[in-house]
């Protein structure tokens, strides 16, 4: 079987389960805030049209974009978590394709087949990359928290992501003081830098809410990176056998 | 002379097997970061797309991943 077969077939099969088990998962963890939040968002929308002035942009401004007049969204219950379901097997494919390239190219350097293990390694590595990193600076959010400028926030978030893989990448595989620097160095980069904040957030979301999440959100990111990080790999080392390729 | 010969034939299959073995890892490689993108645009367009629709359907998902949503 050609590499990149094996590597959309691992990720595919991986990807399915680890969508499934997080969106289980999810209903537990962070859905529930979100519909609390949606409540005190709601509130205090409708707070706005009865007069008040908004005094920041909300991060869901229903009159501009999102929910809001013509722009489809699901129905709430059983259509939303089949669409929430959809988008976590999709992310949790595209993270797969992700974790099995780099395995691909390891198994294909060092000429051992992955082992579970060290799929998990790769997993709490993503977990570092795309969770814990990117969350200092822009923790999770939250319907209903305003937050600055979208655009500004997904470039901080990228730039946190690439930063902290580069500066992972050098602290392992280069194995030299002045490579471990630079590469703790620039992990610490973007958060010297600072993550775009509003100066004045005023929401009525409880922040014990707040905290909740961010709390749902890590566990919950640590049992999909995990879970992808093991059966990814465990799914590339079957498909990638030397006797089928 | 037959060393030098049996020597010649060993550098002709040196050359025979490891060319293809040379090739296939660069095809793997390229295989490899062609899955890799894949798997990124797959991220970009749920996670982040700007797109009103796609935005609404996986709204839950980006939030619960703490990707920055609005």
């Amino acid at each position: 079987m050609s590499t990149f077969r094996s590597i959309v077939f691992s990720s595919v099969i991986a990807g399915f389960i680890v969508g499934l088990i997080v969106t289980a998962v999810q209903q537990f963890g962070t859905v529930p805030l979100i519909l609390k939040a949606e409540v005190y968002e709601k509130a205090a929308e409708h707070k706005h049209e009865a007069g008040a002035q908004p005094q920041v942009v909300l991060v869901h401004d229903h009159a501009d974009h999102d929910h809001g007049a013509g722009a489809w969204e699901p129905r709430d219950g059983l259509e939303r978590n089949l669409y929430t379901a959809g988008a976590n097997i999709l992310t949790a494919i595209g993270f797969a394709l992700l974790l099995c390239g780099f395995f691909s190219i390891r198994s294909g350097a060092t000429g051992e087949p992955i082992s579970w293990h060290e799929g998990l390694m790769w997993g709490l590595a993503g977990f570092a990359v795309f969770t814990i990193a990117p969350g200092l600076g822009l923790p999770p959010e939250l319907p209903g928290v305003p937050a600055a400028p979208l655009l500004s926030r997904q470039i901080w978030w990228t730039t946190a992501v690439l930063a902290t893989s580069a500066g992972l990448g050098l602290i392992v595989f280069r194995r030299s003081m002045p490579a471990a620097i630079a590469g703790v160095v620039l992990i610490m980069l973007p958060h010297l830098i600072g993550a775009p904040e509003l100066e004045h957030v005023a929401t009525n979301v409880p922040s014990s809410l707040s905290h909740q999440f961010v709390v749902a959100v890590t566990l919950t990111s640590l049992v999909f990176w995990s879970l992808l990080g093991g059966l990814t790999s465990a799914a590339f080392a079957y498909f990638d056998r030397p006797a089928s390729a | 002379m037959s060393q030098s010969q049996s020597a010649q034939a060993q550098v002709a299959q040196a050359e025979v097997t490891h060319l293809p073995v040379a090739a296939r890892q660069v095809g793997r490689l390229a295989q490899s970061l062609m899955a890799m993108t894949l798997g990124l645009f797959i991220v970009g367009v749920v996670g982040f797309s700007h797109i009103d629709v796609i935005h609404n359907a996986a709204h839950d998902v980006r939030h619960s991943n703490a990707f920055p949503c609005h």
